[in-house]
């Protein structure tokens, strides 16, 4: 008998894909995707439930479906897509209350995988270059989505106290990016000028979407139990990031950088919270040990990989240096053939 | 600037010779008739338009031969003016259409008259004039052609307003699609090499234009350089390896490792830069470099001290410099350094990482030569009267971090540092206002204002010791403090000791 899986957050990307492509899986029978809204892509062989996971209904779809296995991919990273901060974080914290109650009232849960990210690792000049899964922040993250996930954890791991028998894997993702996916990350690079704290250059790991996928279904039909951390190889900086889509940067003083979030979030182009700011500052790096080694797993796309697939859907702003050499020899060939012609003619 | 100005001589005659229609005559007679009669010919032609006689010559149909006639009479003065000439004889033939309505053609003369006075009594005046004036019986016999060719070329006035643009605006339109093609030329992939030689080839791109400016620019270089007693050949290969770091920088075409060090930027600008500095300025002096391993994890204890910490740098430039391996030393700084803005970005780049467990442990797992300066704060910011003096060894953390990679640790002694900015003074509340470890009066510093910061140029001797094995004590010996304790002693003796015996033998502070 295989197994019965409920994602959660199946109307946003990565848990849209991640529950198409576990409806494919011949080990896993049946796939139950849940979300508030329907999911706008092709869910494939997975059945779509609309249901709150905010509201203690989860526990009856839990119950009925003999769900095994759970994936929590519904933490929301962004406000803007939840609807503003009061929502996502009502989605984020009430949401993963509801359903770890519903998965605790439900004998039949075996195993929890919950989407996670780094950010519950804050971002501090007293960071370490690279976290551990047994390091924690040296400064809790005071909002936003850093908090969310410190708290969605908190209460995963109070589960876990509760339910011992039960398999539960966290995965923190680093930055997920890509083609595809929109994230506040996303939506930074894309800005026509990129504002960077001034005096820093942080450096940055980032995940593809395709690996990320790959690893939650991993984490659903494999039996690692625990935290694991998931980045691509090496680590970029922010300026190099910025030079590698080709935008320009704009060095903003850390004093002010939350005013230009207020004014990013007012005019809807990118929504940054202070955490995030620091983020940009002081960067954050993993140890992906684990990962390679007990999850056995290996992302396709390193940082850079990943990174550059992405920026290949970013249109840049500056031209690269062959374009800019190609139109200053054009430009001098041209500016001689003018001075050509008045010599020529007298 | 001289094109510009035939190009414009040769566009006011043509155009008055279209409207005169006497195309051969026309430069010398009508400049002259523009300078002698203009204003009387421009009163006639005033009147001859208000007597219709204008209006009814042009009101006679203009036919192909007419545009022709006006054609050749533009293609003859074209001959001279080259290619944007060429250009405007061509709009006659295309524009044929327009000339067959006089009215209007005529209305936009007189407006186009009126808002450009000096160009159309320039044009008409010869018109009238020739008219109005005797002229030779010769030109007389000519008559018909130049009422044909001022139908053609009114209609030139006419389009006056556009007409002196449009041949700029086409030869505009010439040189962007000449340009595009050039673009479009491939880029020499040979750009990608920073093989330093192979730049000059670089640059000298699609275009020979760039080529030819180029070597202008390399042989003017080249003669600076000889100016200043340099090498051309090196001068040019320093402009080669500067324009290909250059590239790489803009292009993010470079990798970081997981503590920030970024080789690229290292070895072209930090350790360039600082070049000059520890040579000439310090003129440091580094003694027992083979106690410093080629390969493996090793830890280097220095003494820390001279107000703003230069020291670390100047020793890591002695291990990259002098070292047969020019290795990178890895150094340790306080989370004060990483959270100042470009200091911490310029830390990180430079390969310093935070002083702590998780990162040493994780340096001398990938085999590289830490640096350490466990005197901290307390080291720099010492009064002057207490140099040379060593302050407490922080907790030990680099001897247990030491001990747990069994890696040697290599006493590290630095005279010099301490005269480079005296301190004679602490001002504590500045220092508590910006959140600083200290604020120091020095002889020089707030006194000269910037200049103050500009260290005194002391003799730097560097000395590495001998190195103190902790393989031997194997790996549980990092939980033993005692151990732990008695080590660091040890280390913190052997510095305060070479210090001591490197005081008795320099000269003098400065030489």
């Amino acid at each position: 008998m295989g197994q019965v899986v409920l994602v959660t957050g199946v109307s946003r990307y990565i848990g849209g894909v991640l529950a198409r492509r576990l409806a494919a899986d011949p080990s896993v029978e049946k796939v139950i995707g849940v979300d508030v809204i329907p999911p706008p892509r092709d869910l494939g062989g997975a059945e779509f439930i609309r249901a709150d996971i905010r509201n203690p209904m989860i526990g009856k779809v839990i119950a009925q479906g003999d769900v095994d296995t759970v994936v929590h991919a519904n933490v929301i990273a962004t406000p803007t897509f939840a609807g503003g901060r009061t929502p996502q974080k009502e989605i984020n914290v009430i949401g993963t209350m509801q359903l770890l109650a519903a998965c605790q009232k439900a004998g039949t849960v075996k195993r929890l995988v919950v989407k996670s990210t780094a950010a519950v690792y804050g971002s501090t000049p007293r960071d370490p270059a690279m976290f551990t899964e047994e390091m924690s922040a040296k400064r809790l993250p005071s909002s936003g989505f850093g908090k969310d996930s410190i708290e969605v954890e908190g209460y995963v791991r109070g589960f876990a106290r509760r339910r011992p028998d039960t398999e539960i894997l966290t995965l923190r993702f680093a930055n997920i990016i890509g083609p595809r996916i929109r994230t506040s990350i996303t939506d930074y690079f894309n800005l026509p000028v990129i504002p960077v704290p001034f005096g820093y250059d942080a450096r940055l790991q980032f995940f593809h979407e395709d690996d990320a996928i790959a690893a939650l279904a991993r984490g659903v039909t494999g039996s690692t139990t625990g935290v694991v951390n998931l980045a691509g190889e090496g680590v970029l900086t922010v300026l190099q990031a910025a030079s590698i889509v080709r935008r320009p940067v704009v060095m903003v003083p850390m004093a002010a950088a939350g005013t230009i979030g207020g004014l990013g979030k007012r005019f809807g182009l990118v929504d940054f919270s202070p955490d995030q700011m620091s983020f940009l500052a002081f960067g954050r790096g993993m140890d992906t040990t684990v990962m390679h080694d007990s999850f056995g797993f290996t992302p396709k796309f390193s940082t850079r990989a990943a990174f550059e697939d992405y920026a290949r859907t970013v249109s840049p702003v500056y031209p690269s240096m062959d374009g800019v050499a190609g139109a200053v020899g054009g430009l001098v060939g041209a500016a001689q053939q003018v001075l050509g012609r008045g010599r020529g003619k007298h | 600037m001289a094109t510009k100005k035939s190009a414009a001589k040769q566009g006011l005659p043509q155009k008055s010779s279209a409207t005169s229609g006497a195309a051969k005559q026309s430069a010398a007679r009508k400049t002259a008739a523009t300078k002698s009669t203009g204003r009387v010919s421009a009163v006639a032609a005033g009147a001859a338009r208000a007597s219709g006689e204008r209006a009814r010559r042009r009101s006679t149909p203009l036919l192909s031969a007419a545009a022709t006639s006006a054609e050749t009479a533009l293609t003859e003065s074209a001959a001279t003016a080259s290619a944007p000439a060429k250009v405007t004889s061509k709009r006659p033939a295309t524009k044929r259409p327009a000339t067959k309505r006089p009215a209007t053609k005529s209305s936009t003369t007189k407006s186009a008259g009126s808002v450009t006075p000096a160009a159309t009594t320039a044009t008409t005046a010869p018109t009238t004039s020739g008219i109005a004036e005797p002229a030779p019986a010769a030109r007389r016999a000519h008559r018909p052609r130049p009422h044909a060719a001022a139908k053609a070329s009114s209609k030139a006035t006419k389009q006056a307003g556009i007409r002196p643009q449009s041949p700029r605006a086409k030869r505009a339109a010439d040189e962007a699609a000449r340009r595009h093609l050039r673009v479009a030329t491939p880029p020499e992939p040979s750009l990608r090499a920073p093989d330093p030689t192979a730049t000059q080839t670089d640059m000298s791109l699609p275009v020979p234009g760039v080529e030819e400016l180029l070597t202008a620019s390399i042989a003017a270089m080249r003669m600076a350089a000889q100016g200043a007693g340099i090498s051309p050949d090196e001068i040019e290969r320093r402009i080669a390896a500067t324009l290909a770091f250059l590239r790489r920088r803009i292009e993010g075409d470079f990798s970081v490792d997981e503590f920030g060090y970024d080789e690229h930027f290292a070895e072209n600008v930090i350790f360039p830069m600082l070049r000059p500095i520890y040579k000439n300025w310090f003129r440091v002096e580094v003694r027992g470099l083979e106690n410093i391993p080629d390969e493996g994890g090793a830890l280097i204890v220095s003494n820390h001290s001279g107000t703003v910490a230069i020291d670390s740098l100047m020793v890591a430039q002695a291990v990259h410099d002098e070292h047969p391996k020019h290795r990178v030393m890895r150094a340790l700084g306080a989370d004060l350094v990483f959270q100042t803005p470009v200091l911490g970005a310029f830390a990180r780049r430079g390969g310093s990482t935070l002083a702590t467990g998780d990162d040493v442990d994780r340096l001398f797992a990938k085999g590289e030569l830490v640096g350490v300066f466990p005197e901290g704060f307390k080291g720099v910011g010492k009064p002057f009267k207490e140099r040379y003096k060593l302050q407490r060894f922080g907790r030990g953390g680099f001897v247990s971090a030491a001990l747990k990679a069994g890696v040697p640790i290599i006493p590290t002694s630095v005279v010099g540092a301490e005269e480079i900015a005296p301190i004679i003074g602490n001002m504590k509340t500045v220092a508590r206002l910006f959140g600083l470890p200290y604020a120091p009066i020095t002889p020089t510093f707030p006194l000269l204002g910037p200049l103050g910061l500009i260290p005194l140029p002391s003799k730097w001797i560097i000395e590495f010791g001998a190195p103190v094995e902790t393989a031997s004590h194997g790996v549980a010996a990092a939980d033993d403090p005692m151990l732990v304790f008695d080590l660091t002693d040890q280390v913190r003796e052997t510095i305060q000791q070479t210090l001591y015996s490197l005081l008795m033998q320099r000269r003098s502070v400065f030489f």
